[in-house]
């Protein structure tokens, strides 16, 4: 195998004569393209290639900082609402309470003066029955003074007794005092 | 064995320049448009077309490909303000060139038949040069004389200049030989060894006997060295482009 390999290199040998990288024939020419085409591509690269790049990265950039602000700017903003909010719950709160506390004070003084009212005229009326009453009681006594009388005149008439009027009305005026 | 396995086989015939258009010279010297050439120019218009695409998309929200593209230039950019600070960046352009450039060159060289424009001196030696020009020129434009501070760092006594000149003068020669030899070895190197395995194996295989108990391992080791030689191919455009931007750094900041 290696016998193949050398001829093929000694066959080589003799039909070149220098090693490719130091054979001086193609110096210009690599040289002059080298030039050529790494001046053009240097040309492109920084004329036209990488400053857009680099502009894309600033955009970037840029439009994720100004994004960051944006949602801390809405989040402070959201923060301000919440406080806001609860601000006004509690004045509505206190509102609430005032209000209920006025209501219950107005209630009570008309459930009081209601009250008042009403006792004074169960108080009249009391007071006029129990007059009412005297005077029935006052008439019915009378009349039981009467009727007694006529009556214990009447038994003793039946007993043929005979008995004065004013006798018999101080005999019953007495009993009935005693009773 | 024909005529045409033998220049195949053979490990040089891929870095053989050939003329594919004859041009008539110039000054006396043959500019004619060769494979080199070729391969060059098919580097450069897949560059051109790859981060063309991605800078005239320039979408706020990217796909794929204009990702990678931003990535490439988000990856140049901090490779210099790593290197050269925030100044290294006038020379973005340049140095985004060099970069992909090599690295366009190196990737097509590792296509079976394809042309490795990085595996001859000359054009490694070329870019090595227009680096450490622009060093110089550049670092004479800006620091005049205080240049030649990069020689002579400050804060050794007298004597130590003695010996310390001289060593940072040959370090700063040796720079353009060793930036150039680099690339230029290991692409060359490397694709000879891919074609000497490549070759092992099929020479191993029609050679029957022992040869077929060898041409297995060859190519297990030419495939192994194929994943081998795309780290290289891209590390050696890396390296390039780094020791282009530390040298950078000397030119804008000589006295360090």
């Amino acid at each position: 195998m290696f016998a193949i390999v050398l001829a093929a290199e000694s066959a080589h040998g003799a039909e070149k004569a220098a090693f490719p990288p130091f054979d001086p024939w193609h110096f210009p020419s690599q040289l002059f393209w080298l030039a050529v085409f790494f001046g053009f591509l240097y040309f492109a690269l920084s004329r036209f290639i990488l400053p857009k790049i680099g502009n894309t990265l600033e955009r970037r950039e840029s439009s994720i900082a100004g994004d960051l602000d944006e949602a801390a700017r809405l989040n402070e903003e959201a923060v301000e609402a919440q406080k806001a909010v609860e601000v006004s719950i509690a004045k509505a709160h206190a509102k609430a309470r005032e209000t209920a506390d006025k209501a219950r004070t107005k209630i009570d003084k008309n459930i009081a003066a209601e009250t008042a009212k009403v006792d004074a005229e169960v108080d009249a009326k009391l007071a006029e029955a129990e007059t009412r009453i005297e005077a029935f009681r006052t008439d019915a006594m009378k009349s039981v003074e009467s009727i007694a009388t006529d009556t214990t005149e009447a038994i003793l008439g039946k007993f043929s007794t005979k008995a004065g009027k004013a006798d018999i009305s101080s005999a019953v005026k007495s009993a009935l005092g005693e009773g | 064995m024909n005529l045409f396995f033998h220049k195949v086989a053979d490990p040089m015939h891929q870095f053989e320049v050939q003329k594919w258009f004859e041009l008539p010279p110039v000054f006396g010297y043959d500019i004619s448009f060769t494979n080199a050439a070729g391969f060059m120019l098919l580097g450069v218009v897949l560059c051109i077309a790859f981060f063309g695409y991605a800078a005239s998309r320039g979408k706020i929200v990217p796909n794929r490909l204009q990702s990678m593209g931003e990535i490439g230039y988000g990856f140049v950019a901090d490779m210099i303000r790593g290197t050269a600070g925030e100044e290294g960046l006038r020379f973005f352009p340049f140095v985004f060139t060099l970069f992909f450039f090599i690295l366009f060159a190196n990737m097509i060289g590792m296509v079976p038949y394809a042309f490795t424009t990085t595996s001859h001196v000359i054009v490694t030696g070329a870019l090595a040069m227009l680096v450490i020009g622009i060093v110089i020129v550049f670092g004479l434009w800006k620091n005049g004389l205080k240049f030649f501070k990069l020689f002579a760092p400050s804060g050794a006594p007298w004597y130590i200049y003695i010996l310390l000149i001289p060593i940072e003068i040959i370090s700063f020669v040796a720079r353009p030989l060793t930036l150039a030899l680099r690339l230029f070895a290991n692409m060359l190197a490397g694709h000879i060894m891919l074609k000497l395995f490549a070759g092992f194996a099929v020479t191993g295989i029609t050679a029957g006997g022992i040869g077929l108990a060898v041409a297995p391992l060859a190519f297990g080791m030419g495939v192994a060295l194929n994943a081998l030689e795309f780290l290289v191919a891209g590390l050696q455009a890396y390296v390039f482009a780094i020791l282009t931007c530390v040298y950078l750094n000397d030119a804008l900041h000589p006295a360090h």
